[in-house]
């Protein structure tokens, strides 16, 4: 893995996150008014956000608020929450340390749900188990998450009383209330990944090295975890990697439906408070998060992919 | 093989044919949405009436009321009508603004191509939601913004669909012809180029108007869509939530009708795509 690409790579990734920064304080702070307005709400009157915005340096000019803006930000000062009354960094912390456990616990389910699925289908084309795989992938991410939510609660909640109806984990962690919300996630995701490994496992078993392999006396069984997999996971492992930034959405609305108190719920409140120091600061992170799983499978392609070179023009490829 | 044949030998399939039944039967639903409803949808009466239930004068409430009263029946079918309207509205404002910027980058590549990829990049880098989000909470909850919120957030992909094609076909012998006979640069990327990217859009196009009535649902869902009274499906179940364990009708009946709605419409773009698929296999 050469330096260069991976200099060239980590300059992009600052390059972007600048620019989305940029993009995030002008969105949400560009009229000074308005930001006085979701600081004191709206019932303040004039003369105190006249006096609140000179008291916190919003008569400087746009371009020198965003340079302390994000010197503050850089330096882990993130601000403080209007709502709760608290530091923002404090604030994030937790939430995303439980938002992490939910999103691997769905990950973990989903990956070979959805890897094992697509070899199935894919091995047999056209097949009555491969419809059946093809027909699932396109109900169950056409059903928006929260709908999905909403059936499942529905059957294991109400109807057969199994599973608890919200994951608040008000007393302790409890496996228990996991369950619904990966379930959720699993459906809405474990579609998209069976469909991507499907069509990359089909192309590969057409391929003349496959039909080489079965010739020469092979039994399927080798054939398939030798020779087809290794070579038909490599778009499904990338894809995986590009599904988490889409996880990250699921995982906001999974959390909003079932209270589990984590990043998402935390930027929902915020939303609803337009209390904007939590929103920058939730949107800077989920935005690191993206481009560091872009990164990540950009390497993992190259690093699984032995016909990708990092020459001169070593451009991952199926990223561009 | 004329592109009509093509339309039509798609829509023979079960698939592209179920989900165009179920898109119809809801474009139907939308556009006559004032002779089917058979309430007022804003109008309060009875409130948290179960299925079925007689109203006044004789009237019944096929799908009960709601906390205030209103029909749920005629809310869902003048839900129809918003979210074909604000859906398609959105995704139609997503297709220019991804399809101008992506023949323009493909074809100048260049400078104009590294501002606009860049541009992408940056908007790519948010998990779609929290775009969503950010400018609902800057530009405040409406229509028009739900619209904008969706633009921004699928012109990027577009924008790459189109680029990728007209970059292919930027050095084909009959764009060459076509600057040579001296035509308008606007005329090139509008008569030569798109015409040939149509396929691979209108398969897109019916996905994407299914992730945009999704992102409303969303939106409604968490309480930053349409705003109240507008009937909209991911507004009643958001209001019907807390409601939900006592009143099931209350989210069941919005939930199955945008699902039902968009997988209506992946059906059909699974329809459409596969005689392309076959072809490129040989």
């Amino acid at each position: 893995m050469s330096r260069r690409w991976f200099l060239r790579k980590a300059f992009g990734m600052l390059l972007t996150m600048l620019a989305v920064s940029f993009l995030v304080f002008t969105i949400l702070e560009l009229n000074v008014d308005d930001v006085a307005v979701k600081v004191l709400g709206q019932f303040s009157t004039a003369d105190q956000r006249q006096a609140w915005l000179q008291e916190n340096g919003y008569t400087a000019p746009f371009l020198l608020r965003y340079l302390r803006w994000l010197g503050a930000f850089v330096t882990g000062h993130w601000g403080t929450s209007t709502y709760y009354r608290e530091d923002v960094l404090t604030l994030i912390a937790p939430r995303l340390a439980a938002s992490g456990l939910l999103a691997g616990a769905a990950l973990l389910v989903i990956v070979p749900v959805g890897l094992l699925m697509g070899v199935i289908a894919g091995v047999r084309e056209g097949s009555v188990v491969d419809r059946l795989v093809s027909v699932f992938a396109i109900v169950t991410t056409s059903i928006p998450e929260f709908a999905s939510a909403v059936f499942l609660t529905a059957l294991f909640v109400f109807w057969l009383g199994w599973l608890p109806g919200v994951s608040t984990m008000a007393d302790g962690f409890h496996l228990r209330e996991l369950v619904l919300p990966v379930g959720v996630l699993t459906l809405y995701s474990a579609g998209y990944i069976a469909r991507i490994t499907r069509s990359s496992m089909a192309e590969v078993m057409q391929s003349p090295y496959i039909r080489t392999a079965r010739l020469k006396g092979n039994p399927l069984r080798r054939v398939i975890m030798r020779h087809a997999l290794p070579n038909a996971l490599i778009t499904p492992v990338t894809v995986i990697m590009l599904q988490i930034p889409w996880l990250l959405s699921g995982v906001i609305v999974v959390e909003v439906f079932f209270a589990y108190q984590g990043f998402g719920t935390l930027l929902y409140q915020a939303a609803l408070n337009t209390d904007i120091y939590l929103i920058e600061a939730c949107t800077m992170v989920s935005v690191v998060v993206v481009v560091l799983t872009q990164v990540a499978s950009d390497l993992m392609y190259a690093w699984l992919n032995p016909r990708m070179s990092f020459g001169s023009s070593g451009r991952a490829a199926g990223s561009g | 093989m004329s592109v009509r044949y093509a339309w039509l030998r798609a829509l023979a399939r079960p698939t592209a044919a179920i989900g165009a039944l179920v898109v119809g039967g809801w474009l139907v639903v939308a556009v006559l949405s004032h002779a089917l409803a058979p309430f007022d949808p804003l109008h309060s009466m009875v409130p948290l009436m179960t299925p079925g239930a007689h109203g006044p004068g004789g009237t019944v409430f096929w799908l009960g009321t709601d906390a205030l009263g209103r029909d749920v029946l005629s809310r869902l079918i003048y839900g129809a009508r918003t979210v074909v309207v604000v859906a398609t509205a959105a995704t139609l404002t997503a297709y220019a603004l991804g399809i101008v910027t992506g023949l323009l980058a493909g074809y100048f590549r260049g400078h104009v191509d590294i501002a606009l990829s860049f541009i992408t990049n940056v908007v790519l880098s948010f998990p779609v939601l929290v775009l969503y989000i950010v400018i609902i909470v800057a530009l405040g909850a409406s229509a028009a913004n739900v619209v904008l919120a969706v633009t921004f957030g699928s012109a990027p992909a577009i924008f790459r669909i189109v680029r990728a094609i007209t970059i292919d076909l930027r050095s084909r012998d009959f764009i060459a012809a076509a600057i040579t006979q001296g035509e308008s640069t606007w005329r090139i990327l509008l008569v030569e180029i798109l015409p040939n990217a149509s396929g691979a859009l209108v398969v897109d196009f019916c996905l994407r108007l299914g992730y945009s009535a999704i992102t409303m649902g969303v939106l409604g869902f968490l309480g930053l869509g349409l705003p109240p009274p507008t009937p909209d499906w991911g507004g009643m179940v958001n209001e019907g939530r807390t409601m939900a364990f006592a009143f099931p009708h209350l989210v069941l009946f919005p939930c199955l009708a945008i699902s039902s709605l968009v997988l209506g419409l992946s059906l059909l773009a699974d329809g459409l795509r596969q005689p392309a698929g076959r072809v490129g296999r040989g």
